[in-house]
């Protein structure tokens, strides 16, 4: 149980390349924190600094206040499940669990007892004589989470735990570290490149680009006021749409149609130094069949031919290819979204799964004005939420 | 289907031409050693009469027992040192980067393929400046250090294979860095230092050069250089019996040495330390 303060740390090489970048977040006591960005943001880098894996090269790390830069991981109470699980192959899981403690020298009785009881946390008790080589991936991951459970240590450190693992038992997994971390109280800082696991694991989030901190809160918050376009593109499945727009005349321009500039929105485009050309941003499920829409106050309307329809169960998924070029921006790339190289502008729309639309048919979209948001082109900056 | 038997049949017909050129020499000496000095020259392969007598004649030789042990010896302090030493070496290898390690890698390399030879004379004359000349030292040390290249490079190859993330782990676990590399890597790496210590072992058995120039007396003298100064009972009768029993007799360990351990050389210990 512990707080971690990262102060304004910094990663250097040696040859100049900075892999992360006045990196500065307090982590709370029991909190369960996210990094989360696309590969080569940092974020591991961030948490081998944490571990002491890596040296800090400019600012302090400290653990309920005391600074921790120069303690080798071993002196820094802290356990980590590795992405490869990192299990101990000449060891036995119940070895490979005890290992820790005997590397503390804790006395036989209750090295066995604690170890019993992390086993049994984990449903591992039937395989504690066998080797790793004998286990199941989803059970390999156990015993990674059983050894960094066993000690009862001051922050679990989590890299990517669950990319190894098969769809299904990852949802499954999910659910299962984070009642484990609830029940624990653990400080936990968990890597991932997975926005869903993000979104559903964490207290907070924070997410990184390139070494960059770009924003910080609670997941919601993150989802409904992204900072810039890149967080917008990052967080959600399917991803925020983009549309290139225009600021003409009171209005906005968009290949959806004019959107009258009205509170939030206004108020964004009144700011000092907005181009006229911007990008608009609006989430799948801010669209609906126009047709289930009784009350379409504040609201646009869009027609257009459905290219493709999903139905995912509970909701539809329509897409669309707006006659204009697609919103070309680097914050775009590297969030991850999709490539449609060469082609017109994609748009997803979130459907009631009542709604008629056919795959090759035209159908009228409903959609919330108020739910937009307006990105600067150049810096990604989110104009409604500054 | 018939170009297939073809091939098999082949293949055997060159696997038994392969293994006959290699084991006839073998089975000669095997012959040999056990023929009675009157039928040397029968030019039969199989003993007319048989004797036990030149195995008998060999182990009565003060000379030749004493060979074995300073071979024994010699052999297992040197390779005991190269493997420790090598070991950590090819650890740093390995896992580190530190200036000099490409310099390193070069110069143990170039020991490995440096005529030994031109050693000889210059090792002469230090020993014998160094009072080493003619002691289990004097040998052991040059043993070292042509073992060591063949040690420091294979066992860097065995290194490399253990993930890196283990000795993470490791530390992560409480452990010190030597805790980490004893408890977690050298388990690991064993299978390769057994193979390892092996090949170091049959590099000092097998050695004549060093041992009959470094040597002049059965202080130090090691077993396959206790055969060359053997004598026959007579001036004029040649040690033929004594020799082939002697050499069937230094072959032994070696095959010993090899069928012992190879059951030990598991291949894939490693497997589920890492997703796989």
């Amino acid at each position: 149980m512990a707080e971690i303060v990262l102060d304004h740390v910094t990663k250097r090489y040696a040859d100049g390349t900075v892999a992360v970048d006045d990196f500065d977040v307090r982590i709370a006591d029991h909190e369960f924190v996210i990094l989360v960005g696309p590969s080569g943001c940092g974020k591991s880098t961030t948490l081998n600094m944490i571990a002491g894996l890596e040296d800090i090269t400019e600012g302090e790390l400290r653990v309920d206040g005391r600074r921790m830069n120069e303690r080798a991981p071993r002196d820094r109470d802290m356990a980590m499940v590795f992405q490869s699980y990192a299990l101990y192959p000449h060891m036995t899981v119940r070895e490979n669990i005890a290992f820790p403690l005997k590397l503390a020298k804790m006395g036989r009785a209750e090295m066995e007892e604690r170890v019993e009881r992390a086993a049994g946390l984990l449903d591992l008790a039937p395989y504690l004589d066998r080797k790793p080589a004998a286990l199941s991936g989803g059970q390999r991951q156990r015993v990674a989470m059983g050894r960094a459970i066993v000690r009862d240590p001051k922050a679990f450190l989590m890299d990517e735990p669950l990319s190894n693992l098969d769809a299904k038992l990852r949802v499954q997994m999910r659910t299962s570290i984070s009642r484990l971390q609830k029940n624990l109280g653990t400080t936990t800082v968990y890597v991932t490149h997975d926005q869903t696991e993000a979104m559903t694991l964490g207290d907070r989030i924070v997410i990184m680009r390139a070494g960059l901190i770009q924003q910080i809160g609670p997941p919601q918050e993150l989802y409904d006021h992204p900072r810039n376009l890149f967080v917008a593109g990052f967080i959600g499945s399917p991803s925020m749409n983009v549309l290139p727009a225009r600021l003409e005349e009171g209005r906005l321009r968009t290949p959806i149609g004019d959107i009258p500039l009205r509170g939030r929105l206004r108020r964004a485009v009144e700011g000092p130094d907005v181009p006229r050309d911007v990008i608009a941003g609006i989430r799948p499920e801010s669209f609906e069949d126009a047709a289930l829409v009784h009350d379409a106050d504040g609201g646009g309307t869009f027609t257009g031919t459905v290219d493709l329809l999903e139905s995912m169960g509970p909701e539809k998924l329509a897409y669309f290819t707006l006659d204009t070029g697609a919103v070309r921006s680097e914050h775009l790339t590297e969030a991850g979204g999709e490539e449609e190289a060469g082609e017109g502008c994609q748009l997803v729309a979130q459907l009631d799964p009542k709604s008629g639309a056919r795959r090759g048919q035209p159908v009228r979209l409903w959609y919330d004005t108020q739910a937009v948001h307006l990105f600067h082109p150049e810096t990604g900056e989110n104009l409604t939420e500054r | 289907m018939e170009a297939g038997r073809r091939s098999v049949s082949g293949w055997t017909v060159a696997n038994v031409v392969v293994v006959l050129y290699a084991m006839v020499p073998v089975l000669w000496i095997a012959s040999l050693s056990f023929k009675d000095p009157s039928t040397f020259t029968d030019g039969s392969f199989i003993p007319r009469k048989w004797t036990l007598g030149n195995y008998a004649g060999i182990f009565t030789n003060a000379d030749f027992v004493r060979g074995l042990v300073n071979s024994i010896g010699i052999g297992l302090i040197s390779t005991f040192v190269a493997i420790v030493f090598g070991t950590m070496a090819a650890y740093a290898v390995a896992r580190l980067t530190f200036p000099g390690k490409r310099l390193l890698i070069g110069v143990s390399l170039l020991i490995a393929m440096f005529p030994q030879i031109s050693l000889v004379s210059p090792l002469f004359q230090i020993e014998r400046a160094l009072g080493l000349f003619n002691t289990w030292a004097g040998l052991i040390l040059p043993y070292i250090t042509f073992a060591l290249p063949l040690t420091i490079y294979t066992l860097s190859a065995f290194f490399r294979e253990i993930p890196w993330e283990l000795e993470k782990a490791a530390k992560m676990d409480g452990a010190t860095p030597f805790q980490a590399f004893w408890q977690v890597i050298v388990p690991l790496a064993a299978p390769g230092m057994v193979t390892t210590a092996i090949l170091a072992f049959i590099f000092c058995w097998n050695d004549f050069l060093f041992a009959i120039s470094l040597t002049s007396s059965n202080a130090a003298r090691t077993a396959p250089a206790t055969i060359s100064f053997f004598t026959g009972s007579t001036q004029f009768e040649d040690p033929t019996g004594s020799i082939s029993a002697a050499a069937v007799v230094i072959t032994i360990p070696i095959v010993i040495f090899v069928l012992f351990f190879q059951r030990r050389i598991v291949a894939g210990l490693t497997s589920g330390a890492v997703k796989g």
